[in-house]
């Protein structure tokens, strides 16, 4: 059996900022395991540039971003193995995971990282009636053929979805020589930035149509078009609004799930909002040692906000392994209202540090008040000019404030018009 | 050379055929129009092994139905195919629906369905918690059971070819002609030469049987719309339930599968296109409805997936299995709806019967009828895995992660006798591309493989053969 | 003549407004919040640029394409253009990150650089 103090699960940006603060923080033995054949994680395929601009302040490609923390984690020796997929983690922190090279590996580890990132949700949950036929495939699966392999999946295409990958993948396809006829959006916002509907719709003259959804899909073998559908506040199709455009490929960038398998199968208290685990302020989930970071505990729309969360939860597990990290009382968080979630969900009141709360809003604001309440008392209150379902949003709770709180308390978010 | 028998159509009745006639010393040609096996009704129905107590007494689905499923443990069990045995209830919610299980029962009896039982409200609750609590009453089967359609075509298909029948892909037979002597089938380009024919072409039987001028049959195609549930929730039953029958069919059933989904499912309209298999909103929304009927805590959330398939139905309603009046070399299996899969281990041996007895051939003495187990990585121990990979280091690496699907596996499914050529027929053989994110992730490694193995360039990969190519040109 | 634009600046998404008269001159900018937005809009009817960031195909390396960007903004109109420009090269492998591995495309000053290594 191998043996190690940190084992992270991932090797992309989560998994790598992790491994770089918790040695720098001290800890030797590190392993990180990535099942894919290089570091990177998805940013590999994420060949598009704007990731960095708050970490980094420069602007650059998901590889470029990667490679500086790649570079780092040869620099710093921390040993890794590629092609390796974790099957299963115990009670008792033993780590299985199998490559080609070492087969079966069982490895001990004093604190685990969970940063296995996120999926793509597929067409079966969407329910979406018509063909089974070639040609529907997620935004993220179209990105790899024609960022990594060099092959277009389509030429006549419509997403549906207004995610960041939708968007940015109708512009890449439009680059490269398809003709993207529309992006439809089932709600009466896009959930992508700004700056994508702008740059890669916009730009290219690609309609956006919002509240409108694909009710069904036509051809034998390959897509041959789309019907869609004006919707009701309700998300019902609208009849007499059906529209069918002729296509061979349809898109679908409807959301992102965090990958939490092996969360799961350990028994760790997950969140249903998120979908990732319920963790405190240094990312610790419901089971001693093991820490989650990046989407795989929720889904962010900025590298750099993954890159802040891993260090947390890299300088968490070093930590635990040093036997230094904080015990006490904690209170709990939660989102009221169009709040929809808060990560961390619990605090430590003897946090070592002010506490970041990351959080998302359900709808879209203008002029809106964030309010912070604890146990039905406002302690902070922000105004935003807007607020958005695609962008995460943070409050800081200081560290002196914290101290005064007791034990079982609640702190709330809202946001007031 | 001439074939001793042509099987038309590679679902579950042409493979199980194909199989028995291999027994004897045949040589066997199955001819499939699609890129693989189980393409058409068998992979998409309701994976039930029916008890037997719903066909009318005397009929052929009666009495086949009722060997098919007693043979079933047995033939799954030698083509290491999962079967479970875990029983059906039809629920009745009325007292008139349970006048109905009454004359199931007594039907059933009468079939020689063996262990029915009608049982209490109160019992039903105690083997079905999550039934809904107004059910009045239930009919036990006890010898029905779930099995995979399609990797029992798959594997039967593998174990015909290991006995020496030939497996022809991507033959859409145009036209069949008979010297007196032997048949040639053609699908415009190649000929295949037999001396006797068997008809299992599902819904295309009819046409079939027209190219020797046997206009008898008349298939009705009957779509089914399905929904497949999320493994979490694949407990909530633990048994095949039925609702009371009506005259479309056996109405929507809830039921776990053998790989441990909840299907949900058929929804019975008939429809003219015979290739018309899209779901709709409302047949998807109708199969919700119904199930909830059954077991109220579904929700969509849990939908992974939908699909549709078409059954063969003929107005008779009944199987029509025998020698064709044009011609006795010519053995129809017409009308095969259900209870066919049930069925399909009697029908083939009622066929391989019929051509072994006119052509006079004996069993033969090197029929081996065992189809040797696949590899299932995530169904073994570490220790077996650590073992496995040492021998073959292809099985240390996971392609697909939802389901913990190893490369391994999957080039086993492409080099397999009657192998995948696709990805939907990967997907079949290893269930690659079957989990929470249905192909988001391993489809295109799953591309890759089979053009490494296949020896083409990505772009010529298709989902399911036919014109349903995956990816178009290079993007430069 | 007026022209509407969406400040992508901050995530504000401002919309502002540009009036010009018949040479083509700005007349006013309304609807910013900010002076950044004012520069922006500025710069969008004037001389509006953008990042470029595809792929080159590559001979004999572990992938059939590298992926590259601009050194720096290139004219909008121009992006298309050199795209084809950069369709049709070729480079060898290896390519390391930030290898040119197309000089001034399309006459524009800007290269186009690789972004990740190909081996």
């Amino acid at each position: 059996m191998l043996s190690y103090d940190i084992v992270i699960v991932g090797g992309g940006p989560a998994g790598m900022a992790a491994a770089l603060k918790a040695r720098e923080c001290g800890i030797d033995s590190i392993l990180i395991i990535e099942r894919a054949e290089s570091l990177g994680g998805i940013l590999e395929q994420c060949i598009h540039t704007g990731f960095g601009l708050q970490y980094f302040g420069e602007e650059l490609s998901g590889p470029e971003y990667a490679d500086r923390f790649i570079k780092q984690v040869n620099e710093q020796g921390i040993e890794f193995k590629l092609d390796t997929m974790a099957l299963e983690i115990t009670d008792d922190n033993v780590v299985y995971a199998v490559n080609k090279q070492d087969g079966l590996l069982e490895i001990k580890a004093k604190a685990v990282i969970l940063a296995m990132g996120c999926r793509e949700r597929p067409r079966g949950a969407l329910n979406i009636a018509g063909t089974r036929a070639s040609g529907i495939l997620s935004a993220g699966t179209a990105q790899k053929y024609v960022n990594i392999d060099g092959y277009m999946p389509g030429k006549k295409v419509v997403i549906l979805g207004s995610g960041d990958i939708g968007l940015i993948m109708a512009r890449r396809m439009t680059l490269e020589g398809a003709k993207v006829e529309c992006v439809c959006e089932v709600m009466p916002y896009s959930s992508g930035l700004t700056r994508n509907i702008v740059q890669c719709l916009d730009d290219f003259g690609i309609p956006l149509y919002l509240s409108c959804t694909v009710i069904d899909i036509h051809g034998k073998d390959r897509v041959t078009g789309v019907t869609i559908a004006n919707v009701d506040e309700n998300r019902r199709p609208i009849p007499g609004t059906e529209r069918y455009i002729e296509c061979d490929t349809l898109l679908l960038s409807v959301g992102l799930i965090p990958e939490n398998e092996l969360t799961r199968a350990v028994g760790i208290e997950l969140d249903p909002v998120t979908s990732g685990a319920i963790v405190d302020e240094m990312r610790e989930t419901s089971k001693e040692g093991v820490f989650a970071c990046g989407n795989v505990l929720h889904v962010h729309d900025l590298v750099d906000f993954v890159t802040l969360e891993s260090q947390t939860a890299g300088e968490g597990a070093a930590a635990y392994v040093q036997g230094k990290k904080t015990k006490g009382d904690r209170i709990a968080t939660k989102g009221v209202g169009a709040v929809r979630y808060i990560v961390p969900q619990k605090i430590n009141l003897n946090a070592n540090d002010d506490v970041k709360l990351f959080f998302r809003v359900g709808s879209a604001f203008k002029n809106a008040t964030v309010k912070v309440k604890y146990n039905g008392e406002e302690i902070i209150s922000r105004k935003r000019p807007r607020l958005a379902p695609g962008e995460m949003e943070n409050v800081i709770i200081k560290k002196d404030m914290l101290s005064s709180f007791s034990k079982d308390g609640v702190i709330e978010i809202s946001v007031e018009v | 050379m001439i074939y001793d028998v042509a099987v038309i159509g590679a679902g579950v009745v042409g493979a199980l055929t194909a199989r028995e006639l291999s027994r004897y010393d045949l040589k066997v040609a199955l001819i499939e129009k699609r890129n693989d096996v189980a393409m058409g009704t068998t992979k998409a129905n309701s994976a039930i092994v029916h008890a037997g107590f719903d066909a009318v007494n005397g009929t052929l689905k009666a009495k086949l139905n009722v060997r098919g499923t007693a043979l079933m443990p047995q033939v799954c069990s030698e083509l290491h195919v999962p079967f479970k045995g875990i029983g059906s209830l039809v629920v009745a919610f009325s007292d008139e629906e349970l006048k109905t299980l009454d004359v199931l029962y007594e039907r059933g009896v009468k079939n020689g369905v063996e262990g029915l039982e009608i049982i209490s409200a109160e019992k039903l609750k105690e083997l079905e918690p999550n039934v809904n609590p107004d059910a009045k009453g239930a009919l036990l089967a006890p010898s029905a059971g779930i099995v995979c359609p399609y990797e029992l075509t798959i594997a039967a298909a593998e174990n015909a070819a290991a006995n020496g029948t030939e497996f022809f892909r991507n033959f859409a037979v145009t036209s069949i002609d008979y010297d007196g002597e032997a048949f040639t089938v053609s699908d415009g380009k190649d000929r295949i030469k037999a001396s006797y024919i068997v008809n299992a072409a599902g819904v295309n039987c009819d046409e079939i049987a027209a190219l020797i001028g046997d206009d008898s049959l008349k298939v009705i195609a009957r779509k089914g719309e399905y929904m497949l549930c999320d493994k979490t929730v694949g407990g909530l039953v633990n048994h095949v339930i039925f609702q009371c029958p009506n005259p479309m069919g056996k109405g929507v059933l809830v039921t776990p599968t053998v790989d441990g989904n909840l299907l949900l499912g058929p929804t019975a309209k008939d429809i003219e296109d015979k290739e018309n298999i899209d779901t709709t909103a409302d047949s998807l929304a109708y199969v919700l409805e119904k199930a909830r009927k059954t077991a109220p805590s579904i929700t969509t959330r849990e939908v992974i997936t939908s699909f549709a398939g078409l059954r063969a139905h003929l107005e008779s309603d009944d199987f029509i299995i025998g020698r064709s009046e044009k011609n006795d070399k010519f053995i129809n299996a017409a009308g095969i709806e259900s209870p066919g899969l049930s069925a399909a281990p009697a029908i083939a041996e009622m066929i391989a019967g019929i051509i072994a007895s006119d052509a006079g051939k004996e069993p033969s003495e090197g029929f081996d009828p065992v189809r040797p187990e696949p590899v299932r990585f995530r169904h073994m121990t570490n220790e077996e895995r650590a073992k496995l990979i040492a021998e073959n280091p292809s099985y240390g690496r996971i392609v697909c992660r939802c389901e913990t699907i190893t490369e391994g596996e999957i080039l086993d499914a492409i080099k397999s006798p009657v192998g995948a050529r696709d990805v939907d027929g990967v997907k079949r053989r290893t269930r690659a591309g079957m989990g929470r994110c249905q192909g988001g992730f391993c489809g295109s490694k799953v591309v890759e493989l089979l053009a490494k193995e296949l020896g083409v360039e990505i772009n010529e990969i298709t989902k399911f053969g036919g014109d349903s190519k995956i990816l178009y040109d290079r993007t430069k | 003549m007026t022209k509407n634009i969406t400040c992508v600046t901050c995530p504000m998404g401002c919309s502002i407004t540009v009036e010009l008269n018949d040479g083509g001159e700005i007349t006013s900018i309304t609807g910013n919040t900010c002076k950044r937005g004012e520069a922006y809009a500025k710069n969008e009817i004037t001389h509006p640029q953008r990042s470029l960031a595809t792929t080159v195909r590559v001979e004999g390396g572990e992938h059939a394409v590298v992926p590259c960007k601009s050194s720096s903004p290139l004219p909008k109109e121009k992006i298309f253009d050199c795209m084809k420009e950069i369709n049709a090269a070729r480079v060898n492998a290896p390519v390391e990150l930030g290898d040119v591995l197309i000089k001034n495309v399309c006459e524009t000053g800007v290269d186009i650089v690789a972004t990740n290594h190909c081996y």
